[in-house]
């Protein structure tokens, strides 16, 4: 018997494909029989941030060439349609009677190209009555114009509606020999998947809509659909074709996906939508935005006693998932790594005249490690300690039971000292510090900066399980369905891996389905590193089932004890122990069950709970002082995600999250002007990161396995972009400190460094 | 990110070009890379109603020894201007900047006559000519002219060229073993400068250039006068911006870019590069 394919460096299945002919994403369907002959949807957006629509004029717009229809709110009858996290706030599809902000979806060009719909979408004239935009969280609470006048205020959400109290102010701090408060910016970015947002629409002739969508998750899209389209959820199917990234930001539905049946029959042919990337820039969702106030404090000798934070999380333009981020996933882990006995943490959500905040990959984690890690530094620059040492003065100790911090987060498993050490010994700290010390005695223009950050975050906290199913056909190949939501993470890899590791079939012989309502009616998608540790334990639990009930099948085929059969994995066969020269294969088990239903088990497996992954990163910048210029020359990150399946993928996806995360520290930042106006709205406006502004990733090996899961998995795909923000904002800082730097915002640019360095001097 | 509609005509020689120029006027544009063009036009901020696409004329792509000066066609992609042994040897500061323009991918479209007639003050080639002292040869319905580049940006994304005038060559000096530094401070690798400076020096003579500095390229006159009348690098450098008219956006404030100008500008003169 070989060794167990788990653990291994595997490659990716679906790379060559990817690589070369391509994948079949939503716009490449051409040879969808249910799309002949689709037309092209337009929407036509608002161009100011805050106003009442007096009028929309359609008609230049409809006489134009190529142009089919056009169509309003008010021409599709559009009702409001309350948010599911504050119901006070409604707002209909197209905006009718008010726009909150630019990009906001108001008309909808159908013509026969797409080239033609963005020409009549010009034409369209519609007249505002134009109200002071709100862009600013803080102008937003103060002020006593509401974007949605129902909800009373701008403050959507609060903690204290739940029943939390308020933070105590500085009382809470009477007894701390050092007290130090931090007000930062948690900037909005913009996810920026490869493949901007798209769909397609068909009914079909047995009356069904089928929607093909570009989606994290296809089985949570029939409901809206369904409402949208006033129909009964049976009678929506969803189909996801390949998808090219999505962070977060495409978990959901969105109001021109909604439109897109309507428009569909309303003109009685199908229908194919797909924005521009300027239009993503402003319509698909954005992340982070949270303004953080802090304040911590302890003794001289560096233990922190007292953490208190309250969290402005800029909900957008309309209560969406960024509004619960920071209740449900910034608060509780707002204690990080370390054992504070005494935390308050108020959040309160507020809406401005701004695209509307999504999830991003960390939705809510980053924000509150970005918070702690932070003003664990400030602190230790105050009493003058080391920033790997503060660290370790007040990391939880190791535990193997799970525990609760004193804010309420309940942590599995975590031995965060190991990482902290394995990443300082790798990345050998103590020689950066002192070529830093070098540098400063020369007093080089181009100074060194250390950052150093020890997180745990979530994962799987979506979902408390996930369907699936395996089947194995005529041939000996197995068909796996899943209920989560591959969109780059190598899912067909992986599950093939576990499917082929339980049944010896080999993993070029395994197929994956998913993302079709029909044939997956069940599914959580894939969002907040859930994937492995639900939808790949199912699939490991599911197949090894199948397994089992193949040795009956097996033993009634070869008239033995089924607890005599034995699964040679190697050869994929099934024998009597001892006696292998008489076998079948799972060709002849699947055959011999064709008739009674196949061979195949479908099944929900649930987890135990969700997972804690945890790490430490070191990144290391060389800030040029005489410019502010930052370069990150080298990083070091340790990210604990349980039993790895795959070092390959488990890699890549910490390469791609340092990336994010370092984007995020040093270069992006949606902007917008006073008016609202968005200025950040292209690639080339947009500082998104790109290789040339990234050093090689070393990657320090930790393995703490869970209990919470048959495979001892937690997620690793957001935890590189947890870890290394905070390093590297610190780094920035830390290269400058000695100037008298105690602060900067993100992203670090080149003017804010050396703009802080003229303020200190 | 989807253009108004155009007609799109394609020339086969400059001559050819200057017709359609002239029978479809002030409506046209020539299309060389299109990798200046082609993004104003797909964000609508440009509507030619008509494309004259000169790309495929093959003969304007060269380069050339040409004895005092190096001649390059204006078709030249900038790749080639970055590898040309005669540019490398002979004015090795133009084959540094045009290494610096986009990425690889906009480096094998782009020409140099492109981004030169394009004028804009944020592109790295305007500046690297203007301060090699370089002449530009347009061809128009009566023949050629030479425009010395201090005579070419006229404003913002505006040159000297006539509405039926094509450029089709670039002079630049033999640099002659002068040292040479190229600044480029940028966010990322493939962004237009938020300053740049390309510079050369030879004794007390020096050419100084700056990038996205106010509407045009700019000429750092006073710089290259201080350096004549004995200045120190670091003297001549604070007055970098003596000349400049910066503004200030997205990426950077007006104050920001006059303090990088100066330190750039000591850094491409304090530079040994030869």
């Amino acid at each position: 018997m070989g060794g167990s394919i788990l653990g291994n460096r595997v490659l990716r299945k679906e790379d060559p494909k990817f690589l070369t002919t391509g994948g079949v994403y939503v716009d490449d369907l051409l040879d969808e029989p249910l799309l002949h002959n689709a037309v092209h949807v337009t929407y036509a957006r608002s161009s100011v941030a805050h106003g009442h629509i007096l009028s929309i004029d359609t008609s230049e717009a409809a006489a134009m060439p190529g142009v089919i229809a056009v169509f309003t709110g008010a021409d599709l009858g559009l009702q409001p349609v309350p948010s599911a996290f504050n119901p006070a706030a409604t707002r209909t599809l197209l905006a009718t009677d008010k726009v909150r902000y630019v990009g906001e979806p108001l008309a909808i060009i159908v013509s026969e190209t797409r080239e033609q719909g963005e020409d009549a979408s010009e034409a369209i004239i519609v007249d505002y009555d134009v109200l002071e935009a709100l862009v600013d969280v803080e102008k937003a609470m103060a002020s006593s114009l509401h974007l949605y006048e129902a909800c009373g205020s701008n403050v959507v959400f609060d903690t204290t509606a739940l029943g939390i109290p308020e933070n105590s102010g500085e009382a809470f701090f009477a007894g701390c020999e050092v007290v130090v408060t931090g007000r930062y910016i948690n900037q909005r970015v913009a996810p920026c998947p490869l493949e901007v947002r798209g769909a397609a629409a068909a009914w079909g002739p047995d009356g069904r809509l089928t929607q093909w969508l570009s989606t994290q998750h296809a089985q949570g899209a029939p409901a809206p659909i369904a409402a949208a389209n006033g129909v009964d959820v049976s009678q929506v199917r969803v189909k996801t074709p390949d998808v090219g990234g999505g962070f977060g930001a495409k978990i959901g539905t969105y109001p021109e996906d909604l439109l897109l049946g309507v428009v569909a029959k309303r003109v009685g042919r199908p229908v194919r939508w797909r924005e521009t990337r300027s239009e993503s820039m402003v319509g698909l969702g954005h992340g982070r935005a949270q303004l953080q106030f802090i304040t911590i404090g302890g003794s001289r000798n560096g233990k922190v006693s007292h953490y208190q934070m309250h969290a402005i999380q800029d909900s957008g333009a309309w209560v969406d998932m960024g509004t619960i981020l920071a209740p449900f996933m910034t608060r509780p882990m707002s204690s990080g790594v370390y054992a504070i006995p005494n935390i308050e943490c108020r959040t309160t959500s507020v809406v401005t005249n701004t695209t509307p905040t999504v999830a991003y990959r960390g939705a809510g984690r980053p924000e509150a490690t970005a918070a702690i890690e932070r003003a664990m530094d400030m602190f230790a620059a105050e009493i003058g300690m080391d920033a790997a040492e503060v660290r370790r003065v007040n990391l939880i100790p190791k535990f193997m039971e799970p525990h609760t911090t004193a804010i309420g987060g309940t942590y599995d498993v975590g031995d965060y000292e190991e990482s902290l050490n394995r990443t300082l010994e790798a990345s050998d700290y103590a020689g950066w510090r002192k070529k830093q010390a070098e540098r400063r005695a020369n007093n080089d223009p181009k100074q060194l900066g250390i950052g150093v950050s020890v997180y745990v975050e979530i994962t799987g906290g979506v979902g408390t399980g996930e369907s699936a199913k395996v089947e194995v056909l005529d041939d000996g190949s197995a068909r796996i369905y899943t209920g989560t939501s591959p969109h780059g993470q190598g899912h067909d890899t992986s599950w093939s891996m576990l499917a082929s590791e339980q049944t010896g079939i080999p993993m070029d012989k395994i197929e994956l389905v998913w993302g079709d309502t029909d044939l997956v009616p069940v599914g959580t998608g894939t969002m907040g590193s859930r994937s492995l540790q639900q939808g790949g334990n199912a699939v490991y639990s599911v197949a090894g089932t199948l397994a089992e009930k193949a040795k009956s099948v097996a033993a009634r085929l070869l008239e033995a004890n089924e607890a005599d059969i034995v699964l040679d994995k190697d050869k994929g066969i099934f024998h009597v122990a001892g006696t292998p020269a008489v076998s079948k294969t799972w060709a002849d088990l699947a055959l011999a069950e064709k008739s009674t239903g196949g061979l195949v088990h479908s099944d929900i497996i649930g987890v135990v709970g969700p997972t804690f992954p945890f790490g430490a990163h070191v990144g290391i910048v060389e800030v040029d002082t005489e410019t502010g210029k930052v370069t990150h020359i080298a990083h070091y990150a340790c990210d604990d995600a349980g039993t790895v399946l795959n070092p390959m993928l488990l890699e890549g996806q910490i390469h791609g999250g340092v990336a994010q995360g370092a984007a995020q520290a040093l270069l992006e930042e949606v902007r917008y002007d006073d008016d609202g106006n968005p200025i950040t709205s292209n690639l080339a406006d947009y500082a998104f990161i790109s290789a040339a502004e990234m050093p090689s990733v070393n990657v320090i090996h930790m393995e703490t396995p869970t209990p919470n899961n048959l495979i001892g998995a937690k997620g690793i795909g957001e935890s590189g972009t947890i870890g290394s923000t905070p390093a590297l904002q610190s780094a920035v800082i830390d290269a400058v400190s000695h100037l008298g730097v105690r602060h900067i915002d993100m992203p670090t640019t080149a003017e804010r460094v050396w703009s802080a360095i003229q303020q200190a001097r | 990110m989807i253009p108004a509609p155009f007609d799109y005509k394609r020339a086969s020689s400059a001559a050819e070009a200057i017709s359609l120029v002239s029978e479809y006027g002030e409506d046209a544009k020539f299309l060389a890379g299109g990798h200046s063009l082609l993004p104003l036009m797909k964000l609508r901020l440009a509507q030619p109603a008509v494309l004259i696409d000169i790309a495929r004329i093959t003969d304007l792509s060269y380069i050339r020894d040409a004895g005092n000066h190096i001649a390059i066609g204006a078709m030249t992609r900038h790749m080639d201007v970055e590898k040309s042994p005669i540019v490398l040897q002979h004015a090795p500061l133009l084959a540094n900047a045009a290494s610096h323009v986009g990425d690889p991918q906009v480096r094998h479209r782009g020409t140099i006559g492109g981004s030169i007639a394009h004028a804009d003050s944020a592109s790295d080639l305007p500046a690297t000519t203007l301060a090699m002292g370089a002449t530009y040869v347009a061809q128009g319905p009566n023949g050629t002219r030479e425009i010395p580049a201090n005579e070419f940006y006229v404003g913002f994304l505006e040159s000297a060229l006539a509405p039926d005038e094509m450029l089709t060559e670039i002079r630049v000096p033999k640099m002659n073993g002068a040292t040479w530094g190229f600044q480029k401070f940028n966010r990322r690798a493939q962004d237009w400068a938020i300053v740049g400076v390309a510079a050369w020096k030879r004794g007390n003579e020096a050419g100084v250039a700056l990038v996205n500095m106010g509407s045009v390229p700019v000429l750092a006159t006073s710089v290259s006068q201080a350096i004549a009348n004995g200045a120190s690098i670091a003297e001549a450098a604070e007055l970098a911006a003596a000349e400049a008219e910066p503004q200030s956006d997205l990426n950077a404030s007006a104050e920001y870019r006059v303090h990088l100008s100066k330190v750039l500008v000591r850094r491409a003169l304090e530079s040994t590069n030869a």
